[in-house]
């Protein structure tokens, strides 16, 4: 069946699903009940599958990533919602040294098949705190996986993919996207989880987004053609572990690479893709890998944020940039 | 209240001071069995002793082998302790003074309950099954614990202060799911209650309702800083604050601690919600073999809290009233240095873990790229063959 959904939309269902097939998936988070979450991603699942599936829980995001090893050494599945990127930090030290850590120091005898669901990224003009690109942080801690959603599709089927998963998952969604819409066939067969995809076939330059950025990769794309450039965009969509082949094949073919994300530049992902696609392409590469990001300030007030963002034209002024070496 | 203070030379200086709370009540005074809500079974010097709320009927047989548990407990960690001292473990966090509050806590246990270690939880860990070697494989450097923390219900020991606590609680909220009789036993120090995820734990497991007990055990230092600066309540009363039961308890009294504990799970796994257990107990020996207690604690302490010693007491129960004899506490002895003697030629005789152990089980679903690093990491490894090294 094809419907028309958006990245909301297709997370409520994607989730719903998830909890029809496997009773031991149980959702966590701070108003997902009730309200159905502040951005209503949850809604009408509480109302639907009971109190103890959908959890509004007191308001601590360590006690929630806390309880949920428990509930994972249970058997349990759990899946929770940080309410905005900037409140995942008091749950840091679950996250780092518990969540990634306890399969390995426990030989794999406790599995730990927990999704940390976290809205991400600027745009939406909030207040401090409601706008950020934590991705690095997890993406560096081994034991954990990372991904981050562009479209609906990929929002309906990777959220079911990562609840079926058997390791801990960051899952970033893209909270400036959420209203956007596309056709979902929920009868399809999905791409892997843990694979990157060419979005937009091209000769000159390989665009690497991610997450939010995507959109205005293929836009800046778009752009470029309008003036006879050939770009490539691939959604990376896993970030740890980093799916680099359909890169490489790209970077081969174009010789130059540049990588965009609002996450601040310096030791974003965009260094170590950098330092990836320089490692496996040397000899093919025109022009050294250029990033494109956030400053290496604080998120700023929202006032200043499109000066912050990556946009348009400062992915087609790196594209130039590329192309003049 | 602020109050003057004249210096040497004759400048006043003001000093803070705080009203008259007493933060340990009875920390200081010699004789425990004056301390007011503390439950006690048997005296310091062996007496048996009645209280109100918390009785206890135990086997002669059972009364020896709690014996037999505590002394068998503190040899190890005598050995374990001369291990380090030799260069045969990295560390020994030692539990020499708790072993009657780990020992009772873990006895309490029914099969099905699941205990939710620090790193110092040898004792509940010797009544759990686990072998000894398989925790100071830990302590050694060749892994993060041996033992199967799913098949002995004794969790993967913790490191990270406090964070246990909600795992626990966690735990227990799956129990609840799934309508099971058990509980989750949480084991926490006096410092972890000063952590945030301690906290939050506590307010969980009230909200919930959750089938966990927290045992606390307040040794009256978290390394060096003593309790006075975690608390200026006595910490069985923070339970109140949370909504529910505190309750102190001798910590070296073994069968005071059998009986609170028992009740206190009993209690979670009828559906009643958690109890707050504060074992009052003193850590007779070092933070870890890193540590040097005489920095910041008089000798004096330790000397009193000498003669409330876990095991005396027992000892001297047993005698007095004929449980055990001679033979018994020889016996004991005896088992005890076989004990030691296992432990000794099994950690000296543990090998080394591989080097492409590290990457094992990393994830459930190793992923390429951490697969290719351990490609690259035995061929480099590989590459030493032969050449002398």
């Amino acid at each position: 069946m094809t419907e028309t959904l958006t990245i909301g939309k297709a997370l409520n269902l994607g989730l719903r699903r998830a909890m029809e097939d496997d009773a031991k998936v149980v959702l966590m988070g701070e108003d997902i009940g009730r309200l159905g979450g502040v951005f209503r991603i949850t809604d009408g699942l509480q109302k639907d599958f009971g109190e103890d599936r959908v959890v509004d829980t007191p308001l601590a995001e360590a006690g929630i990533l806390g309880t949920a090893v428990g509930l994972a050494m249970r058997g349990y599945r759990p899946v929770c919602e940080i309410q905005f990127d900037g409140f995942v930090f008091p749950a840091y030290n679950q996250i780092v040294t518990q969540v990634a850590k306890i399969h390995a120091r426990s030989r794999g005898r406790l599995p730990m098949p927990i999704v940390i669901r976290i809205p991400f990224g600027g745009g939406i003009g909030a207040v401090e705190h409601h706008s950020e690109s934590p991705e690095a942080y997890f993406a560096h801690t081994p034991g954990l996986k990372v991904v981050a959603v562009s479209n609906p599709v990929d929002a309906y089927w990777g959220i079911q993919q990562a609840i079926a998963h058997p390791d801990p998952i960051v899952f970033l969604e893209p909270k400036r996207r959420y209203w956007e819409k596309a056709e979902v066939d929920t009868d399809a067969t999905p791409d892997p989880l843990f694979a990157s995809r060419v979005v937009r076939g091209g000769d000159d330059v390989t665009l690497l987004a991610y997450g939010p950025m995507v959109k205005t990769a293929l836009q800046a794309a778009e752009a470029a053609a309008e003036e006879g450039r050939s770009i490539e965009v691939v959604d990376l969509r896993t970030l740890s572990p980093l799916d680099l082949d359909p890169v490489v094949d790209s970077v081969r073919r174009t010789g130059r690479c540049v990588v965009v994300h609002e996450a601040p530049v310096t030791l974003g992902l965009g260094a170590e893709i950098a330092a990836r696609v320089t490692e496996t392409c040397f000899h093919s590469l025109e022009a050294p890998v250029l990033r494109v990001g956030g400053y290496d300030t604080p998120y700023p007030p929202s006032k200043l944020e499109e000066e912050y963002l990556p946009d348009l034209d400062r992915v087609l002024d790196a594209v130039d940039r590329a192309m003049g070496f | 209240m602020r109050e003057l203070v004249s210096e040497p030379d004759g400048s006043a200086v003001p000093s803070v001071t705080t009203e008259a709370v007493d933060p340990v009540p009875g920390a200081g005074a010699p004789h425990l069995p004056q301390q007011p809500d503390l439950v006690q079974l048997l005296s310091p010097e062996g007496e048996r002793l009645e209280h109100p709320d918390y009785s206890i009927d135990v086997s002669a047989e059972e009364l020896r082998g709690l014996y037999r548990d505590l002394v068998l407990v503190r040899r190890w960690d005598v050995e374990a302790t001369a291990l380090q001292r030799q260069g045969e473990l990295g560390i020994w966090a030692s539990l020499l003074g708790q072993e009657a509050a780990q020992i009772g806590a873990g006895r309490a246990m029914a099969d099905s309950d699941t205990a939710f270690p620090t790193y110092r939880e040898h004792g509940v860990a010797w009544t759990r099954g686990v072998d000894p070697l398989h925790v100071i494989s830990l302590f050694r450097g060749v892994d993060n614990g041996g033992w199967d923390p799913v098949a002995t219900g004794f969790n993967l020991y913790t490191v990270v202060i406090g964070a246990q606590t909600l795992h626990a609680t966690g735990y227990a909220m799956g129990l609840q799911r799934d309508g099971a009789e058990s509980a989750a036993l949480a084991f926490l120090g006096d410092g972890a209650t000063s952590q945030g995820e301690v906290n939050e734990a506590m307010i969980w497991a009230a909200s919930f309702s959750a089938p966990v007990v927290f045992f606390c055990q307040n040794n009256q230092y978290a390394i060096s800083v003593p309790l006075e600066r975690q608390s200026r309540v006595p910490l069985y009363q923070r339970a109140a604050g949370f909504g529910f039961p505190g309750v102190r308890v001798d910590g070296n009294d073994v069968l005071a601690v059998l009986a609170v504990t028992r009740a206190a799970l009993a209690a979670a796994r009828e559906g009643q919600g958690p109890t707050f257990i504060e074992a009052f107990t003193y850590r007779m020996g070092a933070h870890t073999t890193s540590d040097d207690p005489t920095r910041y604690r008089l000798a004096s302490e330790l000397e009193e809290w000498k003669l409330r010693d876990p095991i005396a007491r027992v000892k001297a129960y047993l005698s007095r009233t004929g449980v055990a004899d001679a033979a018994f506490f020889d016996a004991v002895e005896a088992e005890g240095d076989e004990l030691a003697k296992r432990i000794r030629s099994g950690t000296v005789e543990m090998p080394d873990p591989p080097g492409t152990a590290m990457f094992d089980r990393v994830y459930a679903e190793q992923t390429p790229p951490l697969a290719a690093q351990q490609a690259e990491f035995e061929a480099y490894q590989a590459s030493f063959e032969g050449a002398g090294h």
